[in-house]
Parts: structure tokens; C-alpha cells; sequence
């Protein structure tokens, strides 16, 4: 049982692959963080492993079947996304926005009924915002608005949940609630991956971390073995220093005293 | 505080909007009503009941049920068709600013009318080609998009090209028109109106409408799917390039069909669609129908007021422009001042 990609190569333009050779897994219960520079493959990964690109080498296996050969629905039914941003050009509902998520589970013609409304709930209430059904989306703060389409992403009953940025632009309470709510759901046994630009929220939150540099794996593993600041040098061009006492470290900051302006 | 505020912005309920849904579905019955004894010859209600029970006198019967009611139910269906195909092509296009017009469907019927008017084909044949002009103008928009790689933008940059293309040949036939008949036809029918609409105009009409607004409202939780981001419709395990195709043909139909009889008239599917978004939310089940209504209630009372206000018609594209751009305006000072985006 897992999400696989097995030698992932990716070019938007031929002859320039932004990913080379990639190869990851993630289990039920897993909780991945995805790290590297802008630019690195992150997202490309991410979408290559949604099914929602092919790519030009390599395999996406779901539990050893080929993504690419599941029918939208049924790849729907077993792989989430949430995507950095959502637009929100029309003032939807939150319980709209939610059951949005029930679609792999209705025919072409259906409407969410009664029992998907109530896993709409259901996916409120794990992430916490049961008490903003009835708000329109684009009055929400983004934390909030982060929140709810992971709820979506809930309300699709998928076992594996691919995340892009889930902490951008959110303040660190707000990073917090919702680093921990998918810490929570990765526990409860979902597998998760999830880019970030952060390397101590992969430390404080993660289980494993794939650092890239230049579409191609730099580091794999546990957060502390991986998070060492030559690595971390290597894959941003800066120098990092580990700060905290203890087994591993405790934060990574930019080493400002190496001629950083 | 944060409580109360939450409140305030709570988006009204479902219950309440369903009633207003419902509410403008049937606004265009009393308009239609009253439609029927407003005219040159004023009829009182009891002349127009009488005239539908076979009671009235045959020239009331004959203007009541051969004249008054084609008109009125084809300025009603006009409006629900672009109405409804107006906020179908809002949602598809992620872009409240849009309406079906985009991919050319009025360039390309006001070429198919004008063939048919230098052609001398008659009224069926002005109604005729201009739907399949409509037709197969998106058509090609559509295609030359999907050559261009399919995404939205290209679309829109083909349905350009479409309307730029066959303005030019509209304008080419105009150019070698009879000057004093043919010419006159053609501009008259661009700015669109209803005068002389015959029940045998109204029956295609009302066919491809009903056939339209149904498969939209069947569709109409699909279509608020794709409302979302390419990417996110996708992960949802949408076919969003075939819904979206499926959808515009479904607008570009009925647009087709409601140019063919009144000629172009716009703003109402631009206008209208944001109006009813404003009282029943954007879930496409209650828009929908709600777009319907409201679009049959305005284009019926424009068409009383470009028959009825002055002793010659006034265009129906004339009013729709001298009536919507100030509510245009008026809609866009009220979302900078709330200060949102288009909702």
C-alpha cells in the first residue's frame, strides 16, 4: 500500500526537465514534506503524483497500479489535492466549497444528497471550522480558507492527500492549526505529502522529508537527518547553521555572519 | 464582537434564496400578462381574458393570440436564453464580465441574417442561417482553441479572432448591399427587436430553449465544479475539457437560437446573470432559473417600452445600451465601494 513515483522525468520544455529521475513513496500514516529551492520540481512532483500530469519517464504507482491508467474518478476517489491557491471568483458557501469534494463519488448527473452533506460536516469538524458552514469563501481569512479545502480535500475519502504549500502566507498560529490538523489526519492513517518553503515546520511537524535540488533527489529521510546545513547550503545556496542542543536540530536559520546582507 | 461581525457576512440562507429563486421564476407571468393589453390598442384585462376563452371579438382575438402573445413569449424566451447562457458562460470562464457572446456566436449570426436578407430567403431563412451562422461561428472559435492548446485564455483570444473575422465579412456584405431594401434590413436587424414575431418563429425557439435550460439545470452542479481553477476540477476527477465544451455548446445553442428571432440585443447577458447571483448565490441550481426569470421579466418590459413608448419601435439593442450602462456602473460603484471583487 502506497503512493509511489518511480524515476519521475518531467520537461515543460523538451530538452529542459525540471524533474530528472525522481523517486519517492508515501505509505498510510506517512507524513512527507517536500523541500527545495523555487524552481526545484516541487509542484511538478506533487501534480505528477495527483495524476494531474504525465510524465515523460518514470511511473505513478497507487498501490502498484499505474495512476495513469485510473479513470479521472476513480483516481479522484483515491488521491486528494489541495492546491496553493483556489480561486474563488464566485461567493460559495463553505459547506459548498466542502462538498465540492464528493463529486468522484456522484454520477455525472447527481447532486450531493443528504449523506454527502453530512461528511461535508464531518470533514468540518476534523479541521475545525464547523461553526462557518453557511459563510461565503472569499470572506474568509486565509487560514481559513487553507482549512477549508483540506476539508474538501476530507470530504473526498481519499487515503493519500497531496498538499502544496499548506503553510504559505498563514501567520504561525495559523501555520500551526493547520500543520497540526494534517499531523493529526497523517496519524489517523492518511498519507500525506506536503511542499513547504520551511525546513523547521518539516522538523516540528514532519515524519520524513525529500529535499530537491534542480528536479533531482538531494537527501531523503528522517527531518533531522536530512535538515543538516550543508545539505540544506546545497540545495538553497546559502549558508545555514542548526541551532538547539539535543539529538538533532531544534532550527534552522541562515547563517548571517557568512557575508549574508 | 468577532461573533456578530461573522453574522453579518453570513452568506443568506439556503431557504431564503431557493424563495427568491422560486419568486423570480414566476415574475415573468404577471409582466407577461400585462404585456398582452399594453399597446396601441389598449385592451382592459377582461378584453384579454375574454380573448383566451374565446369570448372577444375576432380582430381582439386575432391581435391578442396571433400578435401580442408570439411577441411577448418570444421577448420572454429571448431573455431567459441569455440570461441562462450569460451566467453559463460566467462560470465556464471563471469571469463575471463575460457573457455568451464571447466566442462570436452574434458575429457570426449577424453574417448568417445578412447572407439571408442579400439572398432574399424570407424570415425562416434569416432565422435559419442566422442560428447556424451563431453556430458555427463558437464552432470555430472553439476549434481554433483547441488548436491553440485548449485552455481558457486561448478561447477567449480565438473567440476574438472569430468575431473580428466575421465582422469583416458582415461588414463586406454590407459594403455590396442594395443600398435602399437589403441594407436597411440588415441594420435594423442588428439592432435588434421583436416586431412581427409569428408563433412559427416562437416554436424552435421555445423547443431549443426548453431542451437548453434543462440539460443546464441537469448539469448545474457540474457546472459550479467548474467554476474552479483547471487544476482543482481536475483532481476532483472532473472531465473539465469536455464539460466545458459540452456547456458552451449548451449557451452558445441557446444564444444561437434567441439572436436568430430578435436579432442582437446585449447586456442582458451580461447584466442579468449578476443580478440574480447577487439575490440567490452562485450554486448554479437556483442561478440558473433565477437568470431565467429575471432575464424574461427585463426583455419583456423593454420590448413594452420599444413598442409602446414612442409611434415607431425603438431598437431593443438601443434600450438594452441606454439601460445598461448605468447599471453597470451603478452594480460596480456598489462592489468598489463594498469593497470586494466581482461575487
Amino acid at each position: 500500500m502506497s503512493l509511489e513515483a518511480r524515476g519521475l522525468t518531467y520537461a515543460y520544455v523538451p530538452g529542459k526537465p525540471v524533474l530528472q529521475g525522481v523517486s519517492l513513496a508515501v505509505a498510510p500514516g506517512d507524513f512527507v514534506f517536500l523541500l527545495g529551492a523555487n524552481g526545484s520540481g516541487k509542484t511538478t512532483l506533487l501534480e505528477c503524483l495527483g495524476g494531474l500530469r504525465l510524465p515523460q519517464e518514470g511511473t505513478v504507482l497507487l498501490d502498484g497500479r499505474p495512476v495513469a491508467q485510473l479513470a479521472p474518478r476513480e483516481r479522484a476517489k483515491r488521491i486528494a489535492y489541495v492546491p496553493q491557491f483556489a480561486e474563488a471568483v464566485f461567493a460559495f458557501t463553505v459547506e459548498e466549497l466542502v462538498l465540492f469534494g464528493r463529486a468522484p463519488h456522484l454520477g455525472p448527473w447527481g447532486r450531493p444528497g443528504p449523506r454527502d452533506r453530512e461528511k461535508a460536516r464531518q470533514a468540518l469538524a476534523l479541521v475545525g471550522l464547523e461553526g462557518l458552514v453557511e459563510r461565503a469563501v472569499p470572506t474568509l481569512s486565509g487560514g481559513e480558507k487553507r482549512l477549508a479545502l483540506i476539508a474538501r480535500a476530507l470530504a473526498q475519502e481519499a487515503p493519500y492527500l497531496l498538499l502544496d504549500e499548506p503553510d504559505a502566507h498563514l501567520d504561525p498560529a495559523h501555520q500551526h492549526r493547520v500543520l497540526a490538523v494534517v499531523r493529526a489526519l497523517a496519524r489517523e492513517g492518511l498519507g500525506v505529502l506536503a511542499t513547504t518553503h520551511n525546513p523547521n515546520a518539516a522538523l516540528v511537524y514532519g515524519g520524513r522529508v525529500v529535499l530537491l535540488r534542480a528536479g533531482r533527489t538531494l537527501g531523503a529521510g528522517a527531518p533531522a537527518a536530512v535538515l543538516r546545513p550543508e545539505l540544506l547550503e546545497a540545495a538553497y545556496g546559502i549558508p545555514f547553521r542548526a541551532v538547539g542542543d539535543g539529538p538533532g536540530p531544534q532550527a534552522l536559520l541562515p547563517r548571517l555572519d557568512e557575508g549574508l546582507t | 464582537m468577532r461573533a456578530a461581525l461573522r453574522g453579518a457576512v453570513r452568506a443568506p440562507g439556503r431557504v431564503r434564496r431557493a424563495a427568491l429563486c422560486a419568486l423570480l421564476v414566476v415574475l415573468p407571468l404577471p409582466v407577461l400578462f400585462a404585456s398582452l393589453f399594453l399597446g396601441r390598442a389598449g385592451l382592459d384585462p377582461g378584453q384579454v381574458l375574454g380573448a383566451f376563452l374565446g369570448r372577444a371579438e375576432p380582430t381582439v382575438r386575432n391581435l391578442v393570440l396571433r400578435v401580442r402573445l408570439p411577441r411577448a413569449v418570444a421577448a420572454a424566451l429571448v431573455g431567459a436564453d441569455l440570461a441562462v447562457a450569460g451566467a453559463a458562460f460566467q462560470g465556464v470562464f471563471h469571469n463575471p464580465l463575460v457573457e455568451s457572446r464571447i466566442l462570436g456566436v452574434s458575429a457570426g449570426a449577424g453574417l448568417g441574417a445578412a447572407l439571408a436578407m442579400v439572398l432574399r430567403s424570407g424570415p425562416a431563412g434569416v432565422q435559419i442561417l442566422a442560428f447556424g451562422g451563431g453556430l458555427a461561428a463558437a464552432a470555430l472559435a472553439a476549434s481554433l482553441g483547441a488548436a491553440f492548446g485548449g485552455g481558457l485564455l486561448v478561447l477567449v483570444l480565438s473567440g476574438i479572432l472569430v468575431n473580428s473575422f466575421f465582422s469583416a465579412l458582415l461588414g463586406l456584405i454590407k459594403y455590396f448591399a442594395d443600398p435602399y431594401v437589403q441594407l436597411p434590413g440588415i441594420t435594423f436587424w442588428l439592432m435588434g427587436g421583436l416586431p412581427a414575431v409569428l408563433w412559427r418563429e416562437v416554436l424552435p425557439l421555445a423547443i431549443v430553449s426548453g431542451m437548453g435550460l434543462a440539460l443546464l439545470l441537469l448539469l448545474s452542479w457540474r457546472l459550479n465544479l467548474l467554476t474552479l481553477s483547471e487544476a482543482e476540477a481536475q483532481a476532483l476527477g472532473l472531465p473539465v475539457r469536455r464539460l466545458r465544451l459540452g456547456v458552451i455548446a449548451l449557451g452558445t445553442l441557446l444564444t444561437a437560437a434567441a439572436v436568430s428571432v430578435s436579432g442582437i440585443v446585449g447586456w442582458v447577458g451580461l447584466l442579468v446573470p449578476h443580478a440574480a447571483r447577487a439575490l440567490v448565490g452562485p450554486d448554479h441550481l437556483l442561478l440558473l432559473p433565477a437568470a431565467a426569470g429575471l432575464g424574461a421579466a427585463v426583455l419583456l418590459l423593454l420590448d413594452n417600452v420599444a413598442r409602446t413608448a414612442f409611434a415607431t419601435e425603438i431598437p431593443l439593442d438601443i434600450l438594452t445600451g441606454l439601460l445598461g450602462v448605468p447599471v453597470f456602473f451603478a452594480l460596480f460603484m456598489r462592489q468598489i465601494q463594498r469593497g470586494g471583487g466581482w461575487r
